[in-house]
């Protein structure tokens, strides 16, 4: 007996010495502001150093909370009970919040730095004039792979060439069933937008004449595996590609050219929000070129903001396989929003797949 | 006391060395320059650095070590009387019933727990944060206490409450003096378990916070997307030694005092 | 007399019943019979009897049970011969710290212990083995399970283990009994509640086991966990995704009426 009321004493000691601790921190991280901003991220989508400088600007101190996946985001945003000012959805969950009501319409006066977008990527079909995001960063699905190993042959501008049979048990899928979905859509010529059940049928039935060339579908773990040479071939976002090819030199992308998807994530201010012009601020500060072409340099994805790639490493923008040409994008597409019960066929269908591969 | 075959201890060895193989190659990989958990280049330690000029990742920790020490002190306590409860329940259905919805907890799935809990927390109108996580982690770590109180007290000889009650002990002697020395192992394996599970968990903590209160597990799922960085393994490095020079510590403190006492007895 | 005893301290553990277990049990049933509008239906039923469902309870319970055997098999002796070493407590903490550090971190770290460059295919090739790909098999997800459920098993039995009375086993071995008879007849009967406990532990979450069925497994095993995850938080369908929920609690009911104790109990 007497153990356990000395370990109890030991973890309740304990704690009362970590609470001070972390107030301590914490205190010290505060000082001199009232003003405070919610922003929802990914984890690792944003430098650091520039929450510090946008605290040091406006004296606005920023709590950043992290999220992993679009939905999870949105379940937390529509139950409440936190203040999030500022939100990261990607384009197709904007829509879905759009529905739901649960975001708040930008004041664009306010964001004087929108003139930094470039103007290809404002009024998207997602979000007609902005009303309601402003672009953070943009990309595409594509394919991953390390030309040292694997044939001449395969360039991968085309769909076709995962199927070829030299790949067996050497392609990586991401875990994602309209990236996945899209992908067999795409390689029949259709639309990843495809609401047709004959069409997901036969996008089920081609992908599940690939099987005998998948090794496994996984997801954001695919980036060690492809710079460790352990993968070969990988359908993947640009971003993750661009992260792969950061750390292994071998690595090449490529979007092939019977279509693909273009992806944004964007900033919105969520109904949740407690300091609506403090996000506004956070937003506008964003855009700044400077900033934006730091966060760039940070974070690695392709940027929409013009002014910020006047200030970036030539090659960086140059780079056709980040930043496609007009006439390039004008083959992808942007996920629309299915609607949950065709969302839910697209499960269906990629769970068939996936069980497919035993 | 007899000593260990050649054989066993091998046997322990291969045990061990799997069971820590993640933990050093983590800590491994924490001492690279090449910024990830590939290609080992050359020895650094900017990413301890890192740890300690990031207030924002070391509150979060703080808040994760106390969230684990309180949620599992505090599941102990309530798991501990339910075993004591449900082994006095003489009905064998009911009995049984109540272990069933023990373990509920233990076989849904973290996002079915954390979906209803934040649903039940945005009803009753709790404010997202601090005390929702630690409910919740008290939540899921009772079933795991009760687990592991209960066998202890299904094998404890009955006659020794008998005796005691014999010798006129009252209830609550026979409990403190009688019933949780004996379930004591059974009760710290709780207490660790539910340590293990609240440090473990992300999903259910993902739904209930808010209001900018975070875990070391949130924080590492969410980096999976744009690449964990090896501050996490930093991180995890430190907790890791300071974790086991408390234990060897508290180990050899506890245990000399022992020694000391029984000296005196004799 | 016990009885009344205990409903004081029971008190607290009812509260968390009420609050924490039919609350959202009841939240999961009412979810499983919603469908996507929002409407009554029993769709999301007959929709587990399809083929795909059932075939994934199949899985799930294949895998669970040979993760629990496998546990079971490495746990028993880890636990028997930690009880005899000198500071036996110490060892026992010793296999718990491994799983307080982060489990994701960990999943990492096999994924490049298991890799083709990791330090298995190394020294396996020091031996002349060619490297393979350990990882996403069948080995690669069995593996991991029973590392992440290893100490659960051990501790329940570490402990039925540490207050066997060796006095028993000498009698037995005096009266003639060897080793094998011993153990089945003495030992294993003894520590019998806490291998009923460790197995509850493992086999019950290794049923709705996730996360490692991508990263390990690569997706090549589709359990109900990960289908429940799926359906949660990329179809958006809770209906679906409760309804398999509630499949997942009445197996673990089941489960506990089939290995419910038949022993007497009922005193304390």
């Amino acid at each position: 007996m007497k153990s356990l009321v000395q370990a109890t004493i030991a973890i309740i000691v304990t704690c009362a010495l970590l609470f001070f601790a972390a107030h301590q921190l914490e205190a010290g991280g505060t000082q001199g502001s009232k003003d405070t901003i919610t922003v929802y991220n990914w984890g690792e989508y944003i430098d650091p150093d520039l929450i510090a400088q946008f605290t040091e600007e406006t004296g606005i101190k920023v709590i950043y909370e992290t999220f992993d996946s679009n939905e999870a985001m949105m379940t937390k945003v529509q139950q409440g009970g936190s203040a999030y000012d500022i939100a990261v959805p990607s384009e197709y969950m904007v829509e879905m919040m759009k529905e739901e009501d649960l975001l708040i319409p930008l004041d664009h006066s306010k964001i004087p730095n929108m003139k930094n977008i470039d103007p290809y990527f404002l009024d998207l079909a997602f979000d007609p004039g902005n009303k309601y995001t402003i672009p953070y960063f943009w990309g595409t699905v594509g394919i991953v792979f390390n030309p040292t190993m694997v044939e001449e042959h395969l360039t991968f501008e085309s769909w076709e060439d995962l199927w070829d049979p030299t790949l067996e048990g050497k392609v990586f899928l991401v875990d994602g069933a309209r990236e996945v979905m899209g992908m067999g859509l795409n390689s029949l010529g259709e639309s990843l937008n495809a609401k047709d059940d004959v069409l997901l049928r036969q996008a089920t039935d081609r992908l599940i004449s690939l099987s005998p060339n998948i090794k496994a579908i996984i997801g954001d773990e695919i980036t060690p595996l492809m710079i460790n040479n352990e993968a070969t071939v990988a359908l993947t976002w640009s971003g993750q590609a661009a992260d792969m090819m950061w750390e292994n030199e071998d690595l090449d992308f490529a979007v092939p050219e019977e279509g693909s998807n273009l992806w944004f994530d964007s900033f919105v201010i969520p109904k949740t929000a407690a300091n609506i012009d403090g996000a506004h601020a956070f937003i506008n500060f964003m855009l700044d070129a400077d900033v934006s072409a730091q966060n760039n340099d940070y974070v690695g994805y392709s940027t929409p903001n013009a002014a910020a790639m006047e200030l970036m490493d030539p090659e960086v923008i140059e780079d056709e396989r980040f930043y496609p040409s007009e006439e390039l994008r004008e083959k992808l597409e942007v996920y629309e929003n299915l609607g949950l019960e065709w969302l839910g066929k697209y499960n269906e269908y990629f769970l068939e797949f996936k069980m497919s591969l035993r | 006391m007899t000593k260990l075959s050649p054989g066993a201890r091998v046997y322990l060895g291969i045990v061990f060395i799997i069971l820590y193989a993640p933990i050093f190659y983590l800590i491994f990989y924490s001492f690279n320059s090449g910024g990830t958990m590939n290609n080992f280049e050359s020895f650094t330690l900017e990413h301890y650095q890192d740890v300690f000029d990031d207030s924002r990742l070391l509150v979060i920790l703080i808040n994760t070590v106390i969230i684990a020490l309180l949620s599992g002190l505090i599941a102990t306590v309530i798991g501990t009387l339910g075993a004591i409860g449900i082994v006095s329940v003489k009905n064998k259905k009911m009995r049984n019933s109540i272990l069933s919805l023990n373990n509920v907890l233990i076989v849904s799935p973290d996002v079915v727990i954390g979906a209803s809990f934040l649903i039940l927390f945005t009803m009753i109108g709790v404010k997202l944060g601090f005390t929702s996580v630690l409910v919740s982690h008290i939540a899921f770590s009772i079933p795991i206490v009760v687990l592991m109180v209960l066998p202890k007290l299904l094998e404890m000889n009955t006659s020794l409450i008998d005796a005691a009650q014999d010798l006129g002990a009252s209830k609550r002697e026979v409990l403190t003096r009688v019933i949780l020395p004996y379930i004591k192992p059974g009760i710290f394996a709780g207490f660790f378990m539910a340590i293990t599970y609240s440090l473990d968990d992300f999903a259910v903590t993902f739904f209930v916070t808010g209001n900018g209160f975070s875990t070391l597990s949130v924080e590492i799922y969410s980096m999976a997307r744009a690449g964990i960085t090896l501050t996490v393994n930093a991180i995890s490095g430190i907790v890791f030694i300071a974790t086991v020079l408390i234990v060897v510590g508290y180990y050899f403190v506890t245990n000399r005092t022992k020694v000391c006492n029984t000296g005196v007895q004799e | 007399m016990a009885n009344k005893a205990a409903k004081g301290p029971l008190f607290p553990y009812i509260i968390w019943i009420a609050l924490f277990v039919i609350a959202p049990i009841l939240l999961v049933v009412y979810y499983s019979l919603l469908d996507l509008n929002g409407n009554f239906t029993l769709a999301n039923y007959a929709n587990f009897f399809s083929s795909a469902y059932l075939t994934m309870t199949l899985t799930s319970f294949w895998y669970a049970f040979l993760i629990t055997l496998f546990t079971l098999i490495v746990a028993y002796p880890t636990a028997y011969l930690l009880t005899k070493t000198k500071h036996k407590h110490l060892w026992l903490m010793f296999i718990i710290i491994p799983s307080w550090i982060n489990l994701l971190l960990k999943t990492y770290a096999f994924i490049g212990i298991f890799g083709l460059y990791g330090p298995i295919n190394a020294f396996a090739q020091s031996f002349g083995i060619e490297p393979t790909q350990i990882l996403f098999t069948d080995f690669s997800f069995i593996f991991v399970a029973v590392y992440i459920f290893i100490p659960f098993m051990i501790i329940p039995i570490f402990n039925a283990l540490d207050k066997l009375n060796p006095t028993l086993v000498y009698a037995a071995r005096d009266l003639g009994a060897n080793r094998i008879t011993t153990f089945r007849r003495v030992i294993f009967p003894l520590t019998i509640e806490g291998v009923k406990s460790g197995i509850q532990v493992t086999f019950i979450p290794a049923l709705s086991l996730f996360m490692i069925t991508r990263l390990i497994a690569g997706n090549q095993v589709i359990t109900l966990g990960t289908a429940i995850e799926q359906q949660f938080l990329v179809a958006q369908n809770w209906g679906m995704g409760s309804t398999i929920a509630v499949f997942l609690i009445l197996f673990m009911v089941l489960i506990m009426l089939f290995t419910g104790q038949k022993s007497k109990g009922g005193r304390v």
